[in-house]
């Protein structure tokens, strides 16, 4: 697969065009499974990790075209190249930081990913645009029935899928949101909301960048539990608190534009007007001014910016993107002028052109 | 052992991993439930269950006599001991939740509330693959084998995984 290629487009999951796309980016399910007859990766050897990685590139070989996806062997790879696909919620980056036989292989449509020896021997993920757990749930369910008809699962009678860590054990499924909530956060209503999803045992987590700080209104809803439940009562239980969360968003965006439409225009112009003219500028502080326009988009209060075009401008400004963009390695103080230019470049006029 | 805080007994034994190098911690019922409680911080006690939260739940409510009992058992397949797995939160090989299977159930209760999976069954191997694991110790055993110069009985374990890889 053609990284520099890869770096100019953006991913299905990122067009922003699927249901509820105003607060929901993406959703996302991933499920954590092992070879039945190989030591978890804590206790797998040099030779494990490769005879492991060979297993499912033979075993999906075998599939043909059912399931024909690209392999990047990850092990090979710059760090540069891995950050990448970290930005790219293609691998994570535990498995980029990793060592040893590791790879990943992906759809052209980058709507999922299979990590081979991450925490566990495979991870499959599946990722789609807006609100679309359902449709998640039944391409994941269907990837893994394919490549579980090659290779035999770790599998315990009354446990369900052996995983490294029991935090993972019985469906080892994880089922997520990230939603984008400014107007909750803005009115003070995050934590409250936060505590109420803890009740039910749901977590929530910040969308985190280059440090270790939360940024640009981003959430990450997704259950705790893998044991007990069923698959399609864990989807059911994530997707049932999504319509109260965005009547909650959507009803916050309204009150502030009732009660404080010129402080909100203000605020959604200024850092638009930052975006378009900054000549240096962080990923924190883009992460954050993007996150101010795409709520002035969504109501309306930007007309000539659309949304794919700031979807793109989210993936694109990351430290890694920016650097296979412009095709060289850039140290922190270039990086964030080359930013500032990017986003000059595809800001100024408003009408630009997404690939 | 006494607390470290006070004159009382120690009861819980926590190993805290937050800091780079793991912390031992020995204290009261008391002193615990403080140290806890501090140690509860908002949002990232809201993500999905850490490392760190398997270490507490394991470590508590145990006497240092039946822990450092459970810590020298160790898995006849992969060989990580039940400390190993305490201080990394990471199994080591399917069998483990085999042969530790008394000692997860509690964590497995603490973290899920429940101790039985309910979702999908692989449908080529839909009750148990823990004969499989044989696999494990017999690749490793000829790895000794062969190492020792002990060809006859490399060659013996080779044909004993053949015989188990064709099943």
């Amino acid at each position: 697969m053609d990284l520099e290629e890869l770096a100019r487009t953006t991913g299905e999951w990122m067009r922003g065009s699927g249901p509820d796309s105003d607060v929901v980016i993406s959703s996302r399910i991933r499920l954590a499974r092992n070879l039945a007859d190989y030591p978890f990766i804590t206790r797998a050897s040099t030779s494990d990790r490769v005879e492991i990685e060979r297993t499912f590139r033979d075993g999906i070989a075998r599939l043909g075209d059912q399931l024909r996806p690209e392999w990047i062997d990850v092990a090979k790879l710059a760090g540069l190249d891995r950050q990448f696909l970290v930005e790219r919620q293609l691998i994570s980056r535990e498995h980029a930081d990793s060592e040893g036989a590791r790879g990943v292989a992906i759809d052209a449509q980058e709507q999922f990913s299979l990590m081979i020896n991450e925490e566990d021997h495979l991870r499959i993920q599946v990722l789609k645009s807006g609100f679309d757990l359902q449709g998640a749930w039944e391409k994941i369910n269907a990837i893994d029935d394919l490549i579980e008809s090659q290779v035999t699962y770790a599998f315990h009678d009354r446990l369900g899928y052996l995983t490294a860590c029991p935090t993972n054990v019985g469906t080892g499924m994880r089922v997520s949101v990230m939603l984008h909530l400014p107007a909750l956060v803005i009115t003070r209503q995050i934590d409250k909301l936060f505590r109420s999803l803890q009740k039910i045992s749901l977590a929530v987590r910040g969308l985190y960048g280059e440090g270790s700080q939360a940024m640009g209104d981003f959430y990450q809803i997704s259950n705790q539990i893998t044991l007990g439940r069923s698959e399609v009562d864990l989807v059911k239980q994530v997707g049932e608190v999504v319509p109260s969360i965005l009547e909650y968003e959507r009803k916050a965006r309204e009150f502030l534009i009732k009660e404080s439409r010129q402080n909100l225009h203000d605020r959604v112009s200024r850092a638009y007007g930052i975006l378009r003219t900054a000549q240096t500028i962080s990923s924190e502080e883009t992460m954050h001014l993007l996150s101010s326009v795409r709520m002035g988009v969504n109501l309306g209060l930007i007309p000539e910016v659309g949304m794919p075009v700031l979807n793109q401008l989210f993936i694109h400004t990351q430290p890694a993107h920016l650097q296979k963009l412009s095709g060289s390695e850039l140290d922190t103080a270039d990086r964030n002028i080359e930013r500032a230019r990017y986003l000059r470049g595809h800001l100024s006029d408003g009408t630009t052109e997404v690939n | 052992m006494k607390c470290q805080k006070c004159d009382k007994p120690a009861t819980f034994h926590i190993t805290e991993l937050t800091g780079g190098k793991p912390k031992e911690l020995h204290l009261c019922e008391d002193h615990a439930r403080e140290y806890l409680a501090e140690n509860d911080t908002g949002d990232e006690a809201a993500a999905a269950p850490s490392t760190d939260s398997v270490q507490q739940q394991l470590a508590m409510g145990q006497t240092v006599e039946q822990l450092a009992k459970l810590d020298k058992q160790a898995c006849p397949v992969c060989g990580i001991t039940f400390f190993d797995f305490r201080s990394k939160g990471r199994l080591g090989c399917s069998h483990d939740y085999v042969c530790f299977e008394k000692e997860l159930e509690p964590l497995l209760v603490n973290i899920h509330g429940e101790t039985a999976h309910v979702g999908k069954r692989p449908k080529s191997s839909p009750t148990d693959t823990d004969r499989l694991t044989d696999l494990i110790r017999l690749r490793k055993e000829l790895k000794t084998a062969v190492s020792e110069e002990k060809y006859e009985e490399a060659s013996r374990i080779r044909d004993e995984i053949r015989r188990l890889e064709k099943k």
